[in-house]
């Protein structure tokens, strides 16, 4: 009995250590004070600001933009490439691996200041095209160790068994291998997605004028502290990432329970 | 599944087309600010009066700018340094000369203003905020006016008091607590300071950068260095609150307009600065930002009690020992090991 209390305490505290603080920052989003911890009324003003300030507009479309278009070309690229590296062998498989792990290991900032030589090498103009290089050069990799698993669990005569049966191999790719590694594709897309949104470090070297994204604009309010507006900005994100994956679970229970049914 | 692969390859390209841009030959002007520094809606004036979009971006720091400028990669045609950075950026060749034929405002401005010592004739820029750096301090948990530097070393007020966690700023106070000029050059003076603030290290609550205005305002402290700005919107939302100047003198800061030597468009970022400085436009941003405009007809349209502020707009006479940064040049790393020495002491 005890020992089952502890165990929810235990639950209770780590969701506690989670969730406080975007609960904090949600309240803190109606709070009529400019200031951080001084309660002084319940106010919505700052989603009416949020929606009149076009600088914040401007920003989430390029950060969405970004993430977007970012997140389905790594997606691409990545399955591609971790279907090419499933079908290695050897030595050639094993460095081509640790070749995908490097950039995944190394640190922001190096890969940040490394791109951004090499876009000035190559004379870019700095902007939303660098951006977006950046942003799929560092999700790629995610994309690969997130597909792989799913590539090992695949029975490996499924393909074969298809071509046998008067496939082409590009219809067993796309009838058979796509769909058997699909929650890992989609795995692997939500997590360049996020870790689009997320980054900063990258972006804010690799930017030019006119493009930031939501975290280099938040970073660059630090003179003169957080404007409340972005605390508002921060809760709508998270309630629709909230419903959106609400709906994502809706559907997977009622996709298999058709399964269930059918059978 | 080729139609979906289909419509998403077409998205993608949708999206980089309209993100890039493609807007037609449209004029542009690209404009570096700090961080929550501008009316959002002047922006829109602005491009409806002259026709001319504003490509708008921000930074924190004017280090971060200063690199920006540094890298290349982009330009800018309008951008908002600080004093000191702006003297650098002179020495560095790094702005371009402004014709104040073409602003029309420039007479607006109060000569007090003008011809400072980081742009000595007044050739590379245009004010755009002042202020001070003063004490800010809440008057029901401090029994007596302060008034100095000094004060701050009180033990009176141990675990009370807030320094900023800025190197230029808190040893300007340390300097001028001592008498000394806040752009000494000499290195023995510098490590006075440090001695100063090493000594008082036990009776500080903490250095911070911009939580300092959430712990004043929420009394969790009682006393800080601030910058004024920050005082009147704290002030705004704590009325136990009193800011003052102290009477060694203190930093006269500045942020001004600038155009960068390799601006695409100079006149439109000319056309931008003098619409800045337009007494309406220049209220709106006081206003917004709440810092203090160098426009004294733009000050006239704020409220009475802003207007009146000795926080926002002090008087002659307690502005008479504030100076203004100047760039430190070659000794930039004696500050830099000071610093360190400073902020790692126990």
């Amino acid at each position: 009995m005890v020992n089952r209390n502890l165990k929810r305490l235990y639950t209770f505290l780590i969701f506690a250590f989670l969730y406080a603080p975007i609960i904090i920052l949600i309240i803190y989003s109606f709070n009529d004070s400019k200031f951080r911890g001084d309660w002084s009324g319940f106010t919505l003003r700052w989603y009416a600001e949020l929606f009149r300030d076009r600088e914040v507009i401007r920003v989430l479309y390029y950060t969405f933009a970004i993430a977007i278009t970012s997140s389905i070309i790594s997606t691409v690229l990545g399955t591609v490439a971790a279907i090419g590296i499933h079908g290695m062998r050897g030595i050639t498989k094993k460095s081509v691996l640790n070749l995908n792990y490097l950039p995944v290991l190394n640190p922001d900032i190096v890969t940040a200041v490394a791109l951004m030589a090499l876009f000035r090498m190559a004379r870019l103009q700095f902007g939303f095209i660098t951006l977006l290089l950046a942003h799929i050069t560092f999700s790629v990799p995610y994309v690969v160790l997130s597909i792989l698993p799913k590539l090992k669990q695949m029975n490996v005569h499924l393909a074969e068994a298809a071509m046998d049966l008067g496939a082409t191999p590009m219809y067993a790719l796309r009838k058979v291998v796509i769909p058997e590694i699909m929650p890992g594709i989609i795995t692997g897309g939500l997590l360049a997605f996020t870790l689009s949104i997320d980054d900063f470090v990258i972006s804010f070297f690799t930017t030019g004028h006119g493009i930031s994204n939501l975290s280099i604009y938040i970073y660059s309010m630090a003179r003169k502290g957080i404007n409340p507006t972005i605390n508002a900005l921060s809760t709508l994100m998270f309630i629709s990432l909230v419903a959106l994956l609400l709906i994502i679970n809706n559907r997977s229970e009622k996709s298999k329970k058709i399964i269930q049914e059918r059978r | 599944m080729k139609n979906k692969i289909l419509i998403m390859l077409a998205m993608v390209l949708l999206l980089s087309v309209v993100a890039t841009g493609c807007g037609g030959n449209e004029e542009t002007i690209n404009v570096y600010n700090w961080g929550d520094y501008i009316d959002p809606e002047v922006l829109d004036l602005f491009e409806e009066e002259y026709g001319v979009r504003v490509v708008y971006d921000t930074y924190a720091t004017n280090e971060d700018l200063y690199v920006k400028m540094k890298q290349g990669g982009s330009s800018y045609d309008v951008v908002i340094p600080s004093d000191y950075m702006i003297e650098r950026m002179i020495r560095e060749d790094l702005l371009m000369e402004i014709n104040m034929d073409n602003i029309s405002m420039f007479e607006k401005i109060d000569d007090r203003f003008l011809n400072l010592d980081y742009d000595p004739d007044n050739s590379y820029s245009v004010p755009y905020m002042w202020g001070t750096v003063g004490i800010i301090y809440n008057t029901t948990m401090v029994d007596r006016p302060l008034t100095s530097w000094g004060d701050l070393w009180d033990e009176e007020f141990e675990g009370e008091i807030i320094m900023l966690n800025s190197q230029r700023d808190t040893l300007a106070v340390a300097l001028k607590k001592l008498g000394y000029s806040m752009n000494t050059r000499d290195i023995g003076e510098l490590e006075e300071a440090r001695d100063e603030l090493i000594s008082q290290k036990p009776i500080v609550y903490a250095y911070l950068g911009d939580e300092v205005k959430d712990v004043i305002v929420g009394g969790e402290a009682a006393i800080a260095v601030v910058w004024s700005g920050d005082a009147m919107a704290m002030m705004d939302e704590n009325p136990d609150l009193e800011y003052v100047i102290p009477s060694e003198g203190t930093n006269l800061w500045f942020d001004a307009m600038v155009i960068p030597a390799n601006a695409q468009n100079p006149e439109a970022a000319e056309q931008f600065i003098d619409f800045m400085t337009r007494p309406e436009i220049a209220a709106m941003n006081a206003d917004y930002i709440g810092y203090s405009s160098p426009v004294p007809e733009a000050v006239e349209m704020l409220d009475e009690e802003i207007q009146n502020s000795p926080v926002a707009y002090p008087s002659e006479e307690m502005l008479e020992n504030t100076e203004v940064f100047k760039d430190p040049q070659d000794i930039i790393s004696e500050y830099d090991r000071i610093w360190t020495e400073i902020t790692s002491a126990q």
